[in-house]
């Protein structure tokens, strides 16, 4: 057997990857990591290709057994550490790959500032495609481990029995949470569906995550938007990112679990470069919108990418 | 009508034909749609066709929202009214009492006999004007005017799965069993969506649906075939 078992589940544990795409006509969301800069950095770490699937693991990390010869693991997204129980017990910081053998148990705690990180393992979860791809979408019950969240005994079996011996890698530098960063976004699609006042609130505020966060969105607390024309227009389509306002006027930002149609006014979107900036903030983190046009919404995800690119050139090996 | 292009940040656009539920926007919505997707214009990941707009999906390293915008205005030059072919699926249906909770209150509230509102529900041929919410959850129209009515004040918790429901001018069947404040009326032993199929969906936006009456042991037997996996759908290609 070539496989991890679940000792202990973590919260809410699944295997995610870029996510689904051509299924959202007929209701399905694109999921995926909430995080995709985290996840393809952890996946770089163990040489995988940017997109394979790993763990995405909330608030806590699970509890892993190794039931293969080896595995080697990379932990991205969090200040906290892969914990190895193993001997006198030893701890691999976030960001630096580390190699398991048979019978070891590791774990991630909590994850301290973030909400969300990725634990990328060598060769990757041995988990079928699921409309093309492994990311799992829990209320669908599709992709990932059986299509749920990971339950204590889980077997989640591996691509790769062994992990090649060879130098561990590191990232160049800490990886920033972004955690104090202002949210850019692009306002619309129907931001005319908000009185000026709104729109201004909604840039001047300082909002909070609130406890009611999930992939499917973040909710949030503090000043309410007023509508200038109701809150209810004939459903159209929703992207990741979109911030929708329902008629409480509390905004909610939906994320890679949302639904694909919706009735609600969206006074704005989350640029793509900041959707992961929203994925780390967990609840009681404040969060501030900053407005920008969509080409600068573009030169800034491109931005992002050359960026990352540069980060995983520049992974080093270490003795 | 003047179409809008309305940003949805840098990963997405949405293609406004109008701002009303009517069958002559969805058509326009489902043309470009087809449209789009036929055009293989580079960077777009899918489209989305909702009531009355197109979402387009795209991947920003690809296309960007200026190119994309040039790119559908020229596409919706080219889309005329051409007759279309479309698919009509007739669902079995069983509107008996311990699959319709909300019959008898339909009735009373506007007017009919539950034999009547069931007539008119299945005399019907809908739509599909989009799919949302849920995967596979079908919003399909337009009921018969007689028949509309809010939806619940009380949304249910679980809403089993098969349940054909309606609100407003719109009728549905809850592919998975979820929480729901649609007036429930019947249920059909039909699997909506199946992940583990290539196409999930049984419908498709611009499918046409019509529910046919079973009695109760027709209904079981369907079940029972539906459980075995050799059940076949009646599907029919029209002009629409």
């Amino acid at each position: 057997m070539q496989a991890l078992e679940v000792v202990a589940p973590g919260p809410h544990t699944t295997v995610q990857d870029l996510g689904r795409i051509g299924f959202q006509d007929v209701g399905v969301p694109a999921s995926g990591a909430l995080d995709r800069v985290s996840l393809r950095l952890a996946n770089a770490l163990v040489g995988n290709r940017p997109g394979a699937p790993a763990l995405e693991m909330l608030l806590q990390g699970p509890t892993l057994k190794v039931l293969a010869d080896s595995v080697r693991v990379a932990l991205v997204g969090c200040s906290a550490g892969i914990e190895i129980r193993s001997g006198s017990g030893r701890s691999v910081p976030a960001g630096r790959s580390v190699r398991l053998t048979r019978g070891e148990i590791f774990r991630v705690g909590a994850l301290g500032d973030s909400v969300c990180a990725y634990l990328a393992i060598e060769g990757g979860p041995d988990v079928p495609q699921a409309l093309g791809s492994a990311s799992t979408y829990v209320r669908g019950c599709i992709g990932g481990l059986h299509g749920r969240r990971f339950r204590k005994l889980d077997v989640l079996p591996l691509v790769r029995g062994a992990a090649d011996v060879r130098p561990e890698r590191m990232l160049p530098r800490p990886f920033d949470l972004e955690l104090d960063q202002p949210v850019r976004v692009v306002l619309g699609p129907q931001a005319d569906y908000f009185t000026d006042e709104a729109v201004h609130t909604f840039l001047s505020s300082e909002y909070t995550v609130s406890t009611q966060a999930d992939r499917m969105g973040y909710r949030l607390e503090g000043p309410a938007l007023a509508h200038a024309k109701g809150y209810n227009i004939v459903s159209d389509g929703i992207v990741s990112g979109a911030v929708q306002v329902p008629g409480s006027g509390r905004p909610i930002v939906l994320m890679v679990d949302n639904q694909t149609t919706g009735g609600y006014p969206k006074i704005a979107t989350v640029i793509s470069a900041d959707i992961p900036v929203v994925g780390r903030r967990r609840p009681g983190r404040a969060i501030r919108f900053l407005a920008v046009e969509v080409h600068e919404a573009e030169r800034l995800r491109r931005a992002q990418e050359a960026a990352l690119q540069q980060e995983t050139d520049a992974i080093r090996t270490f003795e | 009508m003047h179409v809008r292009f309305l940003v949805a940040g840098d990963t997405a656009l949405a293609v406004e034909f109008g701002d009303r539920i009517e069958r002559a926007l969805s058509e326009r919505v489902l043309r470009l749609s087809a449209a789009v997707r036929a055009s293989a214009t580079p960077g777009v990941l899918e489209t989305v066709p909702t009531y009355r707009s197109l979402m387009v999906h795209y991947d920003p390293l690809a296309t960007d929202s200026a190119q994309l915008v040039a790119a559908i205005e020229k596409l919706l030059d080219s889309t005329r009214e051409v007759a279309q072919e479309t698919r009509l699926w007739r669902l079995p249906a069983s509107y008996a009492a311990a699959h319709a909770p909300d019959l008898e209150a339909v009735a009373e509230r506007t007017g009919f006999s539950t034999g009547e509102v069931v007539r008119l529900h299945a005399d019907t041929c809908f739509h599909v004007y989009m799919i949302g919410f849920v995967p596979g959850f079908p919003y399909m129209g337009d009921l018969p005017a007689s028949l509309v009515l809010p939806r619940r004040e009380d949304p249910r918790v679980k809403v089993p799965a098969g349940s054909i429901a309606i609100a407003g001018t719109q009728t549905a069947v809850y592919p998975i069993e979820s929480p729901g404040g649609w007036h429930l009326i019947g249920a059909t032993p039909i699997r909506l969506f199946d992940a583990r199929s290539a196409r999930p969906s049984l419908l498709r936006p611009g499918d046409q649906v019509r529910f046919e009456p079973v009695g109760a042991s027709d209904y079981a037997a369907i079940c029972a075939a539906v459980e075995a996996g050799d059940y076949q759908v009646c599907c029919e290609t029209v002009r629409a």
